[in-house]
């Protein structure tokens, strides 16, 4: 916490999006967080790819769950809607949320604790119905608000501050979106917001489920030597694999690239995700091939970051389930609520 | 980029914008903590070991600070430096016995100083402690110079300027009052070790139309505000027209409607954008209904047996550029305006009829004479210039730094040593930190606007011509003000070898003047990372040394940095750090290597 809160400066030249916003405007409270978390910057990505992407900050949905990670929601996008949880049960609600209006913008942010371990069965249902948010899991291996035990995504051989080993293997988030069929997956470094507030809005603007798995580290209990998620090992052993740049519809150049490191992905808003690659023959939008290149990055130094894997022709959850387009508050309400009458002829046919 | 080098104290000192741009570097921020702090007397010493004048400063500054002001960048207005020096004045306690005595010996050496102004007692109020036996020779019977002949006492009250005067004359400087000196050589003959000349820019210029010789009612502005301070004048006719709309303007606008004139006319050739007077200066004379009228161009004096009854102007039509720049004009009319008396107030020339042309001191093409910019020395050893008298003229706060530097040379000169050899700047950093997010300066950022200064009423401020008009901050309105100072002199100081590049800085900070960036050649490629990338003329931007974990570099805008500190506080390792920058800027006492002791 600081000592004072962040003032709103307006400066000379400050530059506005679409909608003649600041950047400042896409701020929320002030951090609670540790000096120098990995999550502030996080959070600092987020609000910058709602600002670029201009949008209203009152047609966006925050949710979270429980730990530090969950707290960030305050942090950014103050005019937006948003829900605090219970713990690991975001995904539930964001899916409730999402299922009654359609229209906005869903941001989940939680952390490997709250995902990984009591949610991650929350989770993974919300990957496989495809819902259309973006899940922002900032991953620090380690249990922060309880001061410091390994998290389920602490790396085996990995040291706690106090030198305890960790000998269970993680779970990789990365790994298990891919094994049940997340449309969007991907991995970002808290300190490289030149690869993540691409992502990020890359992500957010997805039609489906998208979870950007961050490196977020955590200074006070996870940031020391024999730590895999300290600020030195993901520096040291970032492999940047994949840049996805979200391209407007109103922007779109058409180029021509053979030279195999660049692709375009095609969105349903028109829009377009340019793929630049670092390695020229990995296919982020091959399934298989993907999930092999990610579980040979499994066990070694390697922090592969980038669009691992995308998949725009998967229907989200509305489309697969035949949902009602229109938001519910927009529904008059006879059609809304038809009555007793038209329950009980419903109720027949269950009969 | 090579990293920057924060050692230059330059570097630093020039990030404190207002004390930059002060001829005389007053530290600004340092004493506005100080009034903030309730200690009125501390901030005024500090204040005078720079500017030697602070209660006259304080009211009539031209105030090279205030446009340079950080706050400026942010919002509007500045901060109202010039009113808190004001404040710090007013509020002090009896001040004499922190100030230097009369040395019990002197060290032997006479200096002669010309014209009893703010420069020749800026020089004696440096070498007088010193042990050097300093003699004003002043024309008039008062002493004070053009902060008293051409500054109305409305604007600065005889007792401030006397009383600042008199500390320096009670450190055993003999004033010699109506004792002009009517030649160099003779001055030469007097056995002086050192001569300074601070005589101003006496020359009022004049206005040849036709008409001029035929009459009368016609005055020079720096002359009759002379003759008004004197006492010499004390009316004006009713309708008055003022040539010229720089600061002398204003002042003799609002002098007329002291001494009767009741309907005052300030002629400008040109349109407003190009007015010489200051801003404020311009509002308090507007404030007291004071016509001005632009682009109209004298051409001639209209009379009658004799007497003055108007002028005739041209009005002219102005082409100006995209850029404010006039390309062209025309004339498209004439008007006459009657008026009683006529006031010029078109500039000033210096003017040295005394110094014979044989005296060894060399004259340029524009007969005034030659002087040398660092040790004000003229082509004769010895013979010394300052203020108005150097270069033409300028301000108060010039002609106090040209003082300084003044006696440093007459120092050097008298101890003969190289006039060149000046003991540079230096810069000392203390780290404000007092704890965990806690500082020694008040760092958050406080959006309160600018106090508006209190004016006397208007019937009360016409019936006496010495009636001060503005009266000061209320303490509510410098409780305030204090607060809107950014603290420039409280630096960003950042230690690369402790980063670990985990970007809280960049995130919090308020007007995002941070980045880590990958080398590059040049300024422009690593400005493109900030948000607000332009470069404004003068502002530099900081590169740090290599980052250890990545090998990039931080990267800081110093434009628009508000030093509130949020970046240290933010900081795990405490890479950056407040630190307070303490410039010592060496004045005569100060010159290494140092001088033998005379006072003792």
């Amino acid at each position: 916490m600081s000592s004072f809160i962040k003032p709103k400066i307006r400066r000379k030249n400050e530059p506005v999006n679409d909608l003649g916003l600041i950047r400042s405007d896409y701020d929320g409270a002030m951090s609670t967080l540790c000096a120098g978390c990995g999550h502030d910057s996080v959070t600092a990505a987020m609000g910058r790819a709602f600002f670029e992407l201009s949008i209203e900050p009152h047609r966006a949905v925050k949710v979270s769950g429980i730990g530090c990670s969950s707290k960030t929601t305050s942090y950014f996008l103050k005019e937006a809607h948003g829900n605090n949880t219970v713990h690991g049960r975001m995904p539930s609600v964001a899916t409730g949320a999402f299922a009654a209006n359609a229209d906005l913008t869903y941001i989940g942010v939680s952390g490997d604790g709250d995902s990984l371990s009591i949610g991650v069965g929350q989770l993974i249902h919300a990957m496989r119905r495809n819902v259309n948010m973006l899940y922002v899991l900032e991953n620090n291996g380690v249990y922060g608000l309880t001061k410091g035990q390994f998290s389920a995504a602490a790396d085996i051989g990995s040291t706690a501050k106090k030198g305890a080993v960790n000998q269970l293997p993680p779970i990789d988030p990365v790994a298990l979106a891919m094994s049940v069929g997340a449309s969007f997956v991907a991995r970002g470094f808290s300190g490289d917001r030149e690869q993540l507030v691409p992502l990020i809005k890359a992500g957010l603007m997805h039609k489906g489920f998208g979870l950007i798995d961050v490196i977020s580290p955590c200074v006070s209990f996870n940031d020391h030597k024999g730590s895999t998620k300290s600020y030195e090992h993901t520096y040291k052993y970032y492999h940047k694999s994949v840049h996805a740049d979200y391209v407007p519809p109103s922007k779109e150049i058409k180029a021509a690239y053979d030279d195999g490191k660049t692709m375009d992905v095609e969105l349903h808003d028109g829009g377009t995700i340019r793929l630049r690659k670092t390695d020229k023959d990995y296919d982020p939008t091959n399934r298989e091939h993907a999930m092999k290149r990610i579980m040979a990055s499994g066990g070694s130094d390697e922090v592969l970051t980038g669009l691992l894997f995308i998949d725009e022709q998967q229907p989200d959850l509305h489309q697969r389930k035949n949902m009602e387009d229109r938001p519910l508050n927009e529904i008059p309400y006879a059609e809304l609520n038809p009555g007793a009458a038209a329950l009980k002829e419903l109720q027949k046919g269950f009969r | 980029m090579k990293p920057t080098d924060t050692a230059n104290p330059d570097y630093f000192h020039k990030v404190v914008d207002c004390q930059w741009a002060c001829p005389a570097h007053t530290p600004v921020p340092a004493y506005i903590r100080l009034i903030a702090q309730g200690r009125y007397s501390d901030a005024y010493m500090l204040n005078r070991e720079s500017n030697v004048f602070p209660g006259v400063l304080g009211r009539v500054c031209d105030r090279p600070c205030e446009p340079a002001c950080r706050r400026t960048r942010v919002e509007e207005d500045p901060v109202a430096i010039c009113r808190l020096k004001r404040v710090a004045a007013d509020h002090r306690d009896d001040i004499t016995d922190r100030l230097p005595k009369k040395p019990k010996t002197t060290n032997g050496k006479k200096i002669a100083l010309i014209g009893a102004g703010p420069a020749s007692f800026t020089v004696a109020n440096d070498l007088a402690p010193m042990g050097y036996e300093c003699t004003i020779f002043e024309k008039f019977g008062k002493p004070g110079g053009l902060m008293r002949s051409n500054i109305p006492a409305f604007r600065l009250p005889e007792s401030v300027l006397m009383e600042e005067i008199g500390y320096i004359l009670d450190m055993g400087v003999d004033l010699k009052l109506n004792t002009p000196v009517e030649s160099m050589s003779w001055l030469y003959e007097q056995g002086y070790d050192a001569i300074f000349v601070g005589t101003g820019a006496p020359k009022g210029k004049d206005l040849n139309l036709d008409g001029r010789a035929e009459t009368s009612n016609i005055h020079i502005g720096i002359d009759w505000l002379e003759s008004v301070a004197f006492d010499h004048t004390d009316k004006i006719g009713e309708n008055v027209i003022i040539i010229g709309v720089g600061n002398t303007a204003m002042d003799c606008c609002r002098t007329s409607l002291r001494l009767g004139a009741k309907n005052v006319k300030v002629m400008a050739r040109k349109p407003r954008a190009f007015f010489k007077a200051s801003p404020w200066e311009l509002e308090d004379a507007e404030e007291e209904d004071v016509n001005i009228l632009i682009n109209h161009s004298p051409k001639s004096f209209v009379h009658e047996n004799g007497k003055l009854t108007g002028m005739v102007f041209e009005n002219i039509e102005y082409d100006i550029d995209d850029n404010g720049k006039i390309v062209g004009q025309e004339v498209v009319g004439e008007t006459l305006i009657p008026c009683d008396d006529v006031i010029l107030a078109i500039g000033q020339d210096n003017a040295f009829p005394w110094i014979e042309r044989d005296a060894g001191i060399e004259f340029d093409k524009w007969d005034v004479p030659v002087v040398d910019k660092t040790t004000f020395e003229s082509t004769r050893k010895g013979v010394f210039f300052g203020g108005d008298a150097a270069f033409g003229p300028l301000n108060i706060i010039w002609a106090v730094e040209h003082g300084h530097q003044a006696a440093i040379s007459i120092h050097k000169h008298c101890q003969g040593t190289d006039l060149m050899d000046r003991t540079p700047d230096e810069i000392t950093l203390e780290s404000t930190k007092m704890g965990m997010n806690e500082w020694r300066y008040s760092n958050a950022y406080d959006s309160s606007e600018r106090r508006e200064m209190e004016h006397v009423d208007m019937v009360k401020r016409f019936q006496k011509l010495d009636t001060e008009v503005e009266l000061g901050f209320t303490a509510e309105q410098f409780a305030t003000e204090v607060q809107r100072c950014l603290n420039c002199d409280v630096h960003t100081v950042f230690e690369p070898k402790l980063c670990e590049e985990c970007d809280a800085c960049i995130d919090i900070c308020p007007v995002e003047c941070l980045a880590i960036v990958p080398h590059a050649e040049t300024e422009a490629e690593l400005r493109a990372d900030l948000t607000v990338s332009e470069k404004v003329e003068g502002q530099d931007l900081y590169v740090s040394g290599d980052l250890p974990l990545t090998g990039r570099i931080m990267i800081k805008d110093e434009n628009v940095c508000l030093h509130c500190g949020l970046c240290a506080e933010r900081c795990p390792t405490s890479a950056w750090d407040m630190a307070e920058g303490i410039l010592e800027i060496h004045h005569a006492d100060e010159q290494e290597p140092a001088h033998a002791e005379a006072a003792e």
